[in-house]
């Protein structure tokens, strides 16, 4: 059973990469001004220079044998050349992940942070004002565009880095007080409330196990909502990471360069999506 | 309905109004500029103030308003016709085709939406006509954005595909278009409108995310998102309150449609 779901998720990531690498080598060639050379403005090559070196990308315009390039490019680790940023793509990925692995991190951990530290109390208390008091806070940042929160944490002299976290919380209040309350209610947890049970034990021995599965199926959505979340904050707060760098290459139109990045952050999405799905039935205890 | 949420419907369908009724009640044509009051704090003449190139803001919000609450529903229509017929017919046809569908909705779920977003609008030359802009631009978000509404739609259809009065219409003899027409769509017909109602604040917020970061609706066409780039102007804020006007519309609007929906959410 493992062994199947390991194989689903392993096809999804190759799937993955595969079809977005074609769409990819695709969207590449329907770019305005493809195949268009600089060398054709230059004035001191001769008309044979400039067709040896037209015939020399004449291989790259059909798809599929640029795309199998491409692939065999990616397979050794080549992800080409960024015309806009004159360096290696992939150069400039090492430069510039650890500063969004940084955004992630504060991002989704501050957002599961914020998001469960309302969700417990608002299942345990049940009061409709405390449940309305959190709900219009996370009402009012499900309303506000991810680029104002940076810029008003930028105002504020704070680090932008927790408008991500503010983005990602109000989707874990939601999802977990939901499922928090539908699991209090359930008939073993009521039973351990009625034998005097501690809150600490409930949690941690009936209820914790019971919503692992989907928590932990929440926890790789939160990656995906986290690195859209990112660009905005990135380009506003002047962040030199991934976002940024997709926000200058869309504006520098250097679509080799968005596609790789593209391709690459849904292969860490897919990658956490899988991890998750696949925890989580190790992870949830039937405990009835 | 509760009357909190009659009074949320009404407040939004005034904005609604206001905002169709730009060309009305707006003071000024939204692209006429009055050079001799460039930057002017709001008076009786220009009762939001005037812009760096002399336009009167009111009237740029009334117009900016117009555009997104008129387009994010268009778009939000588009994403909703998609979702029905790539999450409801692969879910219907079942087998193979279902399993396809499905892996095609986690592959766009999977990608992350401003990344997907930005790479097609790169695609696009920059320096299209305004009017241009504003279609790409939502034409767009109602094009990527069907996966997760088609989701849900397909879970739907799965279970209505194998519920007991359909497979008695079937058993019965009644032909797969009327199966669909008549015994599938009705039921599906409440998800798809929920569908469309979450899908209009998210593209209204898109829009404006897009618009920050200068690849939404361009200038002079203004748009809740390329209003806000003025917040950029962070040193004037503390003295000039009436730049976060297009914000406080903002959120009013986009938490009324919260609202809205959080009512029905309990209801269901």
């Amino acid at each position: 059973m493992v062994k199947r779901a390991l194989a689903r998720q392993l096809i999804t990531i190759v799937l993955t990469a595969l079809v977005g690498g074609l769409l990819g080598a695709t969207l590449v060639r329907m770019a305005p001004g493809f195949g268009v050379q600089e060398s054709d403005f230059n004035a001191q090559l001769g008309p044979a220079t400039r067709q040896a070196l037209h015939q020399q990308d004449e291989r790259e315009r059909d798809v599929l044998s640029y795309y199998g390039h491409y692939l065999a490019g990616l397979a050794s680790g080549d992800l080409g050349f960024s015309r806009s940023m004159n360096r290696p793509v992939l150069e400039l990925l090492r430069d510039r992940l650890p500063e969004t692995l940084r955004s992630l991190a504060i991002g989704v951990g501050g957002g599961w942070l914020f998001g469960l530290a309302l969700a417990l109390p608002a299942t345990w208390k049940r009061s409709p004002a405390y449940s309305t008091t959190a709900s219009l806070i996370t009402g009012i940042f499900l309303c506000v565009p991810s680029a104002v929160l940076a810029l008003l944490f930028l105002v504020a002299g704070s680090p932008g880095r927790i408008a991500i976290a503010l983005i990602v919380f109000p989707k874990v209040f939601r999802f977990s007080r939901n499922l928090l309350i539908k699991t209090y209610a359930l008939p073993h947890v009521l039973t351990a409330k009625a034998r005097g049970l501690s809150s600490a034990r409930i949690l941690g021995w009936h209820v914790l196990p019971n919503i692992a599965g989907p928590m932990l199926a929440l926890a790789g959505v939160t990656v995906s909502i986290a690195f859209g979340a990112a660009i905005p904050v990135e380009v506003v707060c002047d962040y030199p990471g991934l976002g940024q760098l997709a926000w200058r290459a869309a504006l520098a139109r250097d679509v080799p360069l968005l596609v790789n990045l593209t391709l690459i952050i849904a292969l860490v999405t897919v990658t956490a999506n899988s991890f998750s799905d696949l925890l989580a039935p190790a992870a949830t205890r039937d405990v009835i | 309905m509760t009357r909190a949420r009659w009074i949320a419907v009404g407040l939004l369908t005034a904005v609604c109004l206001v905002a169709l009724g730009a060309n009305l009640l707006a003071p000024a044509p939204y692209a006429k500029q009055f050079r001799q009051d460039t930057d002017h704090a709001p008076s009786r003449h220009y009762l939001l103030g005037t812009d760096e190139l002399g336009r009167d803001r009111l009237s740029r919000l009334l117009y900016g308003m117009r555009i997104s609450l008129l387009l994010a529903p268009a778009a939000a229509l588009l994403t909703t016709l998609l979702a029905a017929i790539i999450g409801g017919v692969g879910a219907y046809a079942g087998g193979i085709w279902d399993r396809l569908t499905r892996i095609l909705i986690d592959l766009f779920l999977s990608l992350p939406w401003l990344f997907l977003l930005l790479t097609v609008r790169a695609l696009l030359p920059l320096d299209i006509p305004a009017v241009t802009s504003v279609v790409v631009t939502f034409a767009l978000l109602g094009t990527l954005g069907w996966a997760a509404s088609a989701r849900v739609v397909a879970a739907a259809v799965r279970d209505l595909r194998n519920s007991e009065f359909v497979l008695q219409a079937r058993a019965s003899g009644c032909p797969p278009f009327r199966l669909v027409l008549r015994h599938v769509l009705p039921n599906v017909r409440p998800i798809l409108l929920a569908q469309f109602w979450i899908s209009v604040p998210l593209f209204i917020l898109t829009e404006a995310n897009l618009g920050m970061l200068g690849l939404g609706v361009t200038e002079p066409l203004p748009s809740w998102g390329n209003l806000l780039r003025e917040l950029e102007n962070y040193t004037a804020l503390a003295h000039s309150p009436w730049l976060w006007a297009p914000l406080i519309s903002l959120v009013l609007v986009v938490s009324l449609f919260q609202f809205i929906l959080a009512g029905e959410e309990y209801a269901a």
